[in-house]
C-alpha cells in the first residue's frame, strides 16, 4: 500500500469518526454530568430522519439540521425530565428513547414520504456540501504536503471541521471555565454544589442541552452531509459506539478524539479488506472482516488503556436531603 | 476598624452591647407529624465558641440547618448581627456570612484544594483569575489561621484532618463570620482534633464565631464559651462552659441523672470458654490483617481489645465469630475447634454458644427495611421457639419481639415499625436483645454504642455488665478507649494485626497511646 493509498483511507477513517466523535463528546457533557446517555443512539437517529425530512420537504438543509438539533434536544429533555425531576432510571429513559426513535423514525417517515420509512434522496445542493479551504488546488502541487492538504484537511463539510474543532473547544471549557469546573464537580459529587449554593437541576438541564444539540449535528451529518438521505436505522449503532469510546477514552476529550479516530481507521481499512486474498489463509469471509474494527478496538483499548473510572455520580439521580 | 478595636480593648464592656452574631426567636421546625424544633430560642455572642449539645434526634442539626438555608423554618425569626433576615437557601446563608463545615465532607475527591475551594464562588466565567485570587487568600488565610494546606494537592491524597481544613477554608474563602461546625472531631484522631481546637480559638481571637455541634462533652467542656443543651427538639437551656460540669450537662440533655462512670465490681473469672490460638487472617486482597494472635476469654470476665481502627480488630471478629476463614490458627469453644471448612460457619458456631454484635449494624447486624419483630427473629428463624416445620409463628415471634422490647426498653414500643425507623441507639438494642437474650457462653460485641445516645449508652453497658455478672465471658472490641476502659478487666491492645501488650484498664491514658501506636510503653518511659 503506497502513500497514494493512504490518503483515501484516512480520508474514509475522517468521515466514519466524525459522527462517532459528535456522539461522543455529546455523552461526555451528559456523564460529566452525572447522567447516562444510553439513549445517544435514538438521538442521533431521530436527529438523522428530521435533517432528512426537513430538507427533503423543504428543500432547505439548514432548516434542516435546525429540526435536527431541535428534535435530539427535545428528546434529551425527556431523558432530563425523566432522570433529573422524576429520579427515574436513567438506563431505562434511555433504552426508552431509542426504542421510540427507532419506531417513530420509520413510522412518521412511511406516513409522509410513503417509502417504507425512508426518506427522498437529496439533490446535491439539498445536502451539506464539502468545502474546499482557500489554495487547496495550489497548494496541492507541493509533494508529499500537497496532497496531504488538498485531499485529506481540505474538501469535508463543514461539520467535520466542526467535529474536530469541538475537541479542544470541549476540554478548554472542562479545565478552564466555571461551567466547566461546575460540571466536572456535579457528576463527582453533587452535593458539593449545591452546599456551595449552586443549583445541581439547572446545571444537569444545561450538560442535556449540549449533549442534544452535539447529537443532533452527529444525527443531520450522517443523512444529509455523508448520506442523501434518511433509511431505517440507519445509526447502526453507532450511538452505541460513541458510549464505549467515551469509557475507552475515560471521559476525556482528548481521548475521545483519538479512541474515534482508531475506531474510524479500522472501519475504513475493513472495508477495503473485504474481499481481498490474504497469504496463506486465502480469502476471510466478510462478516469476520467487518466484526474486526469492532474486536480490535476491544482488543487494543481494553489491552492498553487500564482501567476506566467513571465520574462518581454517574446514574445516581440526586435527592436534596441531610 | 482599628480604632474599633482600640476601643474595645479599652472598655471591653461594649463588646456586649454589639448586637449578637446570631439570635433565634421562637423557631420551629415540622417534618410531617414530627416536630423537629419547638420554639426554640437562642443567642451565639460574637467573638465566641458556642457549644451546642443533645442526644441524637435532639434537633441541633435541624436547627443549624435552618440558620444554614437547607431547611426554611414553619415559624420564628432569625436574626444575624441584629438584622432579621429570612434565609433562602446555601448560598444566601454565605452572603449573610454564615459558612457550615458539614460532618461529612462536602468536597470533590479528584479535583485540587484550590478548584474545590473556588467552587461556586468562581466569581468570573474563566478560571484563571478567581484561582489566582484565591492562592493568594489562601496565602492570607494559611498565614492568618494557621490553615497550611497545600493549594494544588488533589483531595483523595490528603488526610481527613486536612479535608476538613479545607472545609474550613471553604467557608472563610467566602467570607463567613459564623462558622457551624457539626460532629467535627468525628473521623478525626485525638491528635487531629487537639490541632482543629487551636484553629478554632485562633478564628475566635482573630473574630470569628464559631458553633460547634457534638455530643462529646469533654470537647465541649475543652474549648467551649457558652453551651447549649437540645432534648427532643426543645432548648433545655444556655449555660457558660466555666458554671457547668460534664455530669450537669449530661443531666440537661437525657433529662434525668445518667451515670457516665460505669459502676461494676472486680471480676469472678471462671474457666476458660474462648480460646484463640496462633489465629492469622488475611484479607480477600491477600492483606495480613491478623498476626498470629492468641489469648484466651473466660467465663466472667469482659475482655477488651483496644486499637486505633484497622488495625485487624474487624477481621479479628469476622474470624471468631465465623463469618470469615483465617489462614492459620485454631479457635475453640468451650474447648471444642471451630471447623471453618464449608458453609454456614457462622451458624456453627452461633450453636456451639456464641453470641455475636457485629461493628455494624446496618452492614451485618440489621435488615433496616424489615420490621422490628423481623429483625428480632433474624437468623434464629429456624428455631423452635418460632413455630415447627417451614412455616414461621408470626404471633410467637411477634411476642417474643414485645417481651425484649420490654426488657430492653426498646423505644418506640412498636414491633411492627420498620427498623430504619428507630433511633441508633435502639437499633443498636434490637441486635443486643436477640444476641443476649438466649443461651449463650460468650458474647463477642464490636463498637457497640457507635453513633448510641449517651441514655442508651448507660444501659446498653449496664447489660454488658450484667451478662457478664451471670458468669458469661465477653469479648469487647470498640475504637473508644474509655469505653474499653470503663467496661473490660483486662484489656488488649491490638497495632497493626498483632497483640501488643495487656493492659489492666487502670492503666494511664498515656500508656495506652503509646501501645495503640505500636510503640512499647516500657521503652518509651
Amino acid at each position: 500500500m503506497g502513500f497514494e493509498d493512504i490518503i483515501p483511507l484516512l480520508n474514509s477513517s475522517i468521515r466514519f469518526a466524525v459522527p462517532l466523535l459528535l456522539a461522543c463528546l455529546a455523552g461526555l457533557y451528559s456523564e460529566r454530568s452525572g447522567i447516562v446517555d444510553i439513549g445517544l443512539e435514538g438521538k442521533m437517529l431521530g436527529a438523522a430522519f428530521a435533517a432528512a425530512a426537513v430538507a427533503a420537504l423543504t428543500g432547505d438543509v439548514w432548516l434542516g439540521m435546525l429540526a435536527a438539533i431541535g428534535v435530539s434536544i427535545s428528546m434529551s429533555m425527556i431523558h432530563a425530565v425523566a432522570s433529573i425531576n422524576l429520579r427515574g432510571n436513567q438506563v431505562i429513559s434511555g433504552v426508552a428513547l431509542n426504542f421510540l426513535a427507532l419506531g417513530g423514525t420509520v413510522f412518521i417517515g412511511h406516513s409522509i414520504f410513503k417509502r417504507g420509512g425512508t426518506t427522498p434522496n437529496l439533490a446535491k445542493d439539498e445536502r451539506i456540501g464539502a468545502i474546499e479551504l482557500p489554495l487547496a488546488q495550489e497548494i496541492g502541487q507541493v509533494p508529499v504536503i500537497g496532497p496531504i492538504y488538498e485531499q485529506l484537511i481540505s474538501g469535508h463539510s463543514i461539520i467535520v471541521y466542526f467535529a474536530f474543532l469541538a475537541v479542544p473547544i470541549t476540554a478548554w471549557v472542562l479545565m478552564k471555565t466555571r461551567f466547566g469546573l461546575r460540571l466536572r464537580a456535579v457528576g463527582e459529587n453533587p452535593k458539593a454544589l449545591d452546599t456551595a449554593g449552586i443549583s445541581v437541576f439547572l446545571l444537569r438541564y444545561q450538560a442535556l442541552v449540549i449533549t442534544g444539540i452535539l447529537c443532533g449535528i452527529a444525527g443531520a451529518y450522517l443523512s444529509t452531509a455523508q448520506g442523501a438521505n434518511f433509511s431505517e436505522n440507519m445509526t447502526a449503532g453507532r450511538g452505541f459506539i460513541a458510549l464505549a469510546a467515551l469509557i475507552f477514552a475515560k471521559w476525556k476529550p482528548w481521548n475521545a478524539l483519538w479512541t474515534c479516530l482508531l475506531f474510524g481507521v479500522l472501519s475504513a481499512a475493513q472495508i477495503r479488506l473485504q474481499g481481498v486474498e490474504f497469504p496463506i489463509i486465502g480469502e476471510v469471509p466478510v462478516q469476520v472482516i467487518q466484526a474486526a474494527p469492532y474486536v480490535l478496538t476491544v482488543i487494543l483499548l481494553a489491552g492498553f488503556i487500564g482501567r476506566a473510572v467513571p465520574p462518581k455520580a454517574v446514574g445516581q439521580p440526586y435527592v436534596k436531603e441531610r | 476598624m482599628v480604632e474599633n478595636q482600640t476601643q474595645n480593648a479599652q472598655q471591653p464592656a461594649s463588646a456586649a452591647e454589639l448586637p449578637a452574631a446570631i439570635d433565634l426567636k421562637g423557631v420551629s421546625k415540622s417534618f410531617g407529624p414530627v416536630q423537629a424544633n419547638k420554639n426554640i430560642n437562642l443567642t451565639v455572642k460574637r467573638n465566641s465558641i458556642h457549644g451546642i449539645v443533645g442526644e441524637n434526634g435532639a434537633g441541633k442539626s435541624t436547627l443549624m440547618s435552618i440558620l444554614y438555608g437547607f431547611y426554611t423554618a414553619d415559624a420564628g425569626e432569625i436574626f444575624v448581627n441584629g438584622q432579621k433576615v429570612s434565609i433562602k437557601d446555601s448560598s444566601h446563608a454565605l452572603e449573610l456570612g454564615v459558612g457550615m463545615v458539614h460532618q461529612h465532607f462536602m468536597l470533590v475527591e479528584n479535583f485540587t484544594v484550590l478548584e474545590n475551594i473556588i467552587l461556586g464562588a468562581e466569581g468570573d466565567h474563566l478560571l484563571a483569575s478567581s484561582k489566582a485570587a484565591a492562592r493568594e487568600e489562601l496565602a492570607r488565610l494559611a498565614k492568618d489561621y494557621g490553615l497550611e494546606v497545600d493549594p494544588d494537592a488533589v483531595i483523595e491524597d490528603l488526610s481527613v484532618g486536612q479535608e476538613q481544613r479545607v472545609e474550613i477554608l471553604k467557608a472563610l474563602y467566602r467570607g463567613a463570620d459564623v462558622l457551624i461546625l457539626d460532629e467535627p472531631t468525628g473521623v478525626l484522631t485525638p491528635t487531629e482534633a487537639d490541632q482543629l481546637f487551636r484553629i478554632l480559638e485562633q478564628l475566635r481571637d482573630e473574630g470569628k464565631t464559631i458553633i460547634l455541634i457534638t455530643h462529646k462533652l469533654r470537647e465541649i467542656m475543652a474549648i467551649t464559651d457558652t453551651v447549649s443543651v437540645m432534648r427532643q427538639g426543645t432548648m433545655v437551656g444556655t449555660v457558660a462552659t466555666e458554671d457547668t460540669s460534664p455530669d450537669k450537662l449530661a443531666e440537661m440533655m437525657v433529662g434525668r441523672r445518667v451515670l457516665l462512670q460505669v459502676e461494676k465490681t472486680a471480676a469472678q473469672p471462671g474457666q476458660k470458654v474462648l480460646e484463640v490460638e496462633g489465629l492469622s487472617v488475611t484479607d480477600e486482597m491477600g492483606v495480613p490483617r491478623v498476626k498470629n494472635v492468641s489469648f484466651d476469654v473466660h467465663a466472667g470476665e469482659i475482655v477488651g481489645i483496644a486499637g486505633v481502627a484497622g488495625n485487624g480488630q474487624s477481621q479479628l471478629l469476622e474470624a471468631i465469630s465465623g463469618m470469615f476463614e483465617p489462614l492459620l490458627g485454631e479457635v475453640r469453644i468451650n474447648g471444642k475447634a471451630i471447623d471453618f471448612h464449608g458453609e454456614g460457619v457462622a451458624d456453627e458456631v452461633r450453636e456451639m454458644g456464641l453470641a455475636h454484635v457485629p461493628e455494624d449494624r446496618h452492614k451485618m447486624g440489621l435488615v433496616t427495611q424489615f420490621e422490628e419483630w423481623e429483625n428480632s427473629v433474624l437468623g434464629y428463624e429456624d428455631s423452635e421457639k418460632y413455630g415447627k416445620g417451614p412455616m414461621l409463628s408470626l404471633s410467637a415471634a411477634r411476642s417474643e419481639a414485645e417481651k425484649r422490647i420490654e426488657m430492653f426498653d426498646i423505644r418506640p414500643q412498636n414491633p411492627r415499625l420498620k427498623t430504619a425507623n428507630f433511633s441508633g441507639g435502639n437499633q443498636q438494642k434490637i441486635v443486643l436483645a436477640r444476641e443476649m437474650d438466649r443461651d449463650l457462653d460468650i458474647l463477642i460485641v464490636g463498637q457497640p454504642t457507635r453513633g448510641v445516645d449517651i441514655g442508651a449508652i448507660e444501659f446498653i453497658h449496664k447489660q454488658i455488665i450484667r451478662l457478664r455478672d451471670e458468669g458469661k465471658a465477653v469479648l469487647l472490641v470498640s475504637v473508644e478507649l474509655d469505653e474499653i476502659r470503663a467496661l473490660s478487666d483486662r484489656v488488649l491492645v491490638m497495632f497493626d494485626g498483632e497483640i501488643v501488650t495487656q493492659l489492666p484498664p487502670t492503666a494511664s491514658e498515656k500508656e495506652f497511646g503509646l501501645a495503640m501506636a505500636g510503640l512499647d510503653p516500657a521503652e518509651n518511659e
